[in-house]
């Protein structure tokens, strides 16, 4: 009885393993082995994590928000820890479009999995030559334009606050940039559907959201705020019900596919924004907490789909 | 090569009021550890405590696979950090940043507060080169001097209070003997003494590394939050520190 046991165990076991399951997605025309990616300014250039993680099991990575000219970034302090989450104020620290297209790629282009550039800019100008030059970059299928930054000509006034220059900028990139050009969404504006459809209106061919919520902090000991900037941007678990909550919004509104991010931290993080709509998710702040994070959500969407029969990972995205 | 892994806790040590110091074994051979080199310590079951805390290497014994971290109780993370006892797991990242060069035949290492923690290691370090440093230790009074007698057999310890209590009356920058003759200085603790100890160095032309202690989120140079202005620019302390050729911090030998 106790051998039948054991061998009726080790049948289950080897049907469970059989059951293959899917859980490839397709962000516009790019195929991604699995929807766990890494957001922009939280995994540096993949590098700083290939000690902890085989990054090939990744979806995919995108790199550090990248501007036209090398930037120092706002002085120190930069980042504070608030209630479940934390503040930040780096203020597009990275080396210039130049330097990553020379010293940068060389060094990433063979990792086994999709890497996506956060592209940033202060004008129109400086987002479409930076879009320019990572075209060029054949191992680079797509990039995330971060219109969250402020617009310098405009007075400082976010690019992505306002949907007619949102659409503006999405336009002018569009003309430059041939591949999958994916528009990272602000969550610091009233209607985020509107600036979802503004962009998709203007040739996105997907949206990822959300971006950091502006916030603030003050060090009462010390009567001033923690961030050199005052404000500075939320990040980590606090955000993820907002991060929902605009990601089912959004995905109901656009055709183009919907990444959604913001506060995951676990498999079921990541499976709360697929269902609400995501096809694909990225992990931030968490990877600060336990940089081996992402793979196991990688592994635990497995485990799900499992215990829940799923054989596509495809089908539970969007049932809400 | 950095790691993620389960520590157990094999001794704890209470060290006055302010500072304990625990013990952690691994049940696999530790990685080559750099002295000044940190470690990056899940603060588990704190409702306040998100990001992962910082610490220094205290030191390192690679015959028994154990590390000891000393830490000053200044809030919730160390505050929980110092519920903890003898047989509970504590999750490490290490091991971080980049230490100390070893530079030196007759250095002098100032510590103060909890920047006394990566001197002891700094300190065996050298006595494994044939070296035996000047230990200068400093604080406010006795009780915020984490006293370790384990600092005395790897060189000549000296103390020194600002009332007193204990050593030599006054900062560690006017101790009688912090001006003998030194050809290296190491410094870690409060950035007022870190700058009055790196202004000196500047001044008699002693080459003089400091060990800074920004915030930090991800402790690997990924997030870009805990940099310091240098000559060349904005760098992590993470990874390109945590310990710096004083000369080669902007501003900080500023008076300001
Ligand atoms: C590379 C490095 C090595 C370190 N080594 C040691 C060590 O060996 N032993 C030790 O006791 N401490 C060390 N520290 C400092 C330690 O990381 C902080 O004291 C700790 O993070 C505070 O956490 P907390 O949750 O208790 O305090 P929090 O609640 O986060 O803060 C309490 C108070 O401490 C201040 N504080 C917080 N973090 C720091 C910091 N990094 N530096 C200075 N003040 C801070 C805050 O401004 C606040 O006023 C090191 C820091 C760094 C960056
Ligand atoms: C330290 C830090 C740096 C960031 N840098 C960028 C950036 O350069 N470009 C960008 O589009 N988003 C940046 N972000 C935002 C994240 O990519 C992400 O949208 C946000 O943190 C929400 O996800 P999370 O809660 O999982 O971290 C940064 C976030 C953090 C915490
Ligand atoms: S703490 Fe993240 S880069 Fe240094």
């Amino acid at each position: 009885m106790n051998r039948a046991h054991t061998k009726k165990v080790t049948l289950l076991v080897l049907i469970f393993n059989l059951t293959v399951v899917n859980l490839s997605t397709k962000i516009h025309n790019i195929t991604l082995k699995n929807p766990v990616m890494t957001a922009s300014g939280t995994f540096g250039y993949g590098e700083e994590f290939a000690d902890f993680i085989d990054l090939s099991r990744l979806g995919g990575i995108i790199v550090k928000g990248t501007t036209g000219e090398r930037r120092q970034g706002n002085p120190y302090p930069r980042m504070a820890e608030t209630p479940s989450g934390m503040l930040n104020a780096v203020g597009l620290q990275n080396v210039g479009v130049e330097t990553f297209c020379r010293e940068v790629y060389p060094r990433i282009k063979d990792i086994d999995t999709k890497i996506f550039v956060n592209v940033s800019g202060s004008s129109i100008e400086e987002y479409c030559h930076v879009a320019e030059m990572i075209d060029e970059l054949d191992n680079i299928p797509g990039i995330e334009l971060n219109i969250s930054c402020p617009n310098v000509k405009k007075g400082g006034m976010g690019f992505g606050t306002n949907p007619d220059m949102a659409a503006q900028v999405v336009r002018a990139v569009r003309q430059v940039y041939h591949k999958t050009l994916i528009v990272k969404l602000t969550p610091n504006v009233t209607s985020v559907v509107d600036i979802a459809k503004a962009v998709e209106q203007a040739g996105a061919d997907s949206v990822s959201l959300i971006n950091t919520l502006l916030g603030m902090a003050i060090d009462v000991e010390r009567q001033r705020p923690y961030l050199s900037t005052i404000t500075g941007g939320l990040s980590g678990p606090c955000v993820k019900p907002v991060a929902v909550r605009m990601v089912w919004q959004v995905a109901h509104a656009v055709q183009i596919p919907v990444v959604g991010l913001g506060g995951i931290s676990t498999a079921a993080d990541a499976l709360e924004f697929l269902m609400a709509g995501a096809k694909a998710i990225e992990v931030g702040t968490a990877n600060f907490l336990d940089p081996t994070v992402t793979v196991k959500i990688v592994e635990g969407l497995e485990d799900y789909c499992q215990r829940h029969h799923i054989d596509d990972i495809n089908d539970i995205i969007g049932i809400i | 090569m950095k790691h993620i892994t389960d520590f157990t806790i094999v001794c704890r040590e209470q060290l006055g009021k302010h500072y304990f110091a625990l013990t952690l074994r691994h049940p696999d051979l530790l990685p080559p550890i750099a002295a000044g080199q940190f470690v990056e310590v899940e603060v588990r079951n704190c409702r306040e405590v998100m990001l992962r805390r910082p610490i220094s290497i205290h030191d390192v014994d690679s015959s028994a696979n154990t590390l000891t971290l000393l830490v000053q109780i200044v809030g919730n993370g160390t505050r929980q950090l110092a519920t903890l006892n003898e047989g509970d797991t504590l999750n490490l990242i290490y091991p971080l940043g980049h230490g100390f060069s070893l530079l030196g035949n007759n250095p002098l290492l100032v510590g103060g507060g909890a920047g006394i923690a990566p001197l002891l290691y700094l300190a065996k370090c050298y006595n494994d080169r044939g070296v035996r440093p000047t230990i200068l230790l400093g604080g406010r009074t006795k009780e915020l001097i984490p006293v370790r007698e384990a600092f005395e057999p790897y060189g000549k310890v000296l103390y020194s209070t600002e009332d007193g209590s204990l050593g030599e009356k006054g900062l560690v920058t006017q101790h009688s003997l912090f001006f003998a003759p030194y050809d290296h200085i190491c410094t870690c603790g409060p950035t007022p003494m870190m700058k009055a100890v790196g202004r000196y160095a500047v001044e008699k032309g002693i080459p003089c590394e400091v060990s800074l202690e920004n915030m930090m989120a991800c402790g690997i140079g990924a997030c870009l939050c805990c940099v310091t202005d240098t000559v060349d620019g904005h760098k992590c302390v993470c990874k390109e520190g945590p310990v710096f050729d004083v000369t080669k911090l902007a501003d900080f030998l500023e008076n300001k």
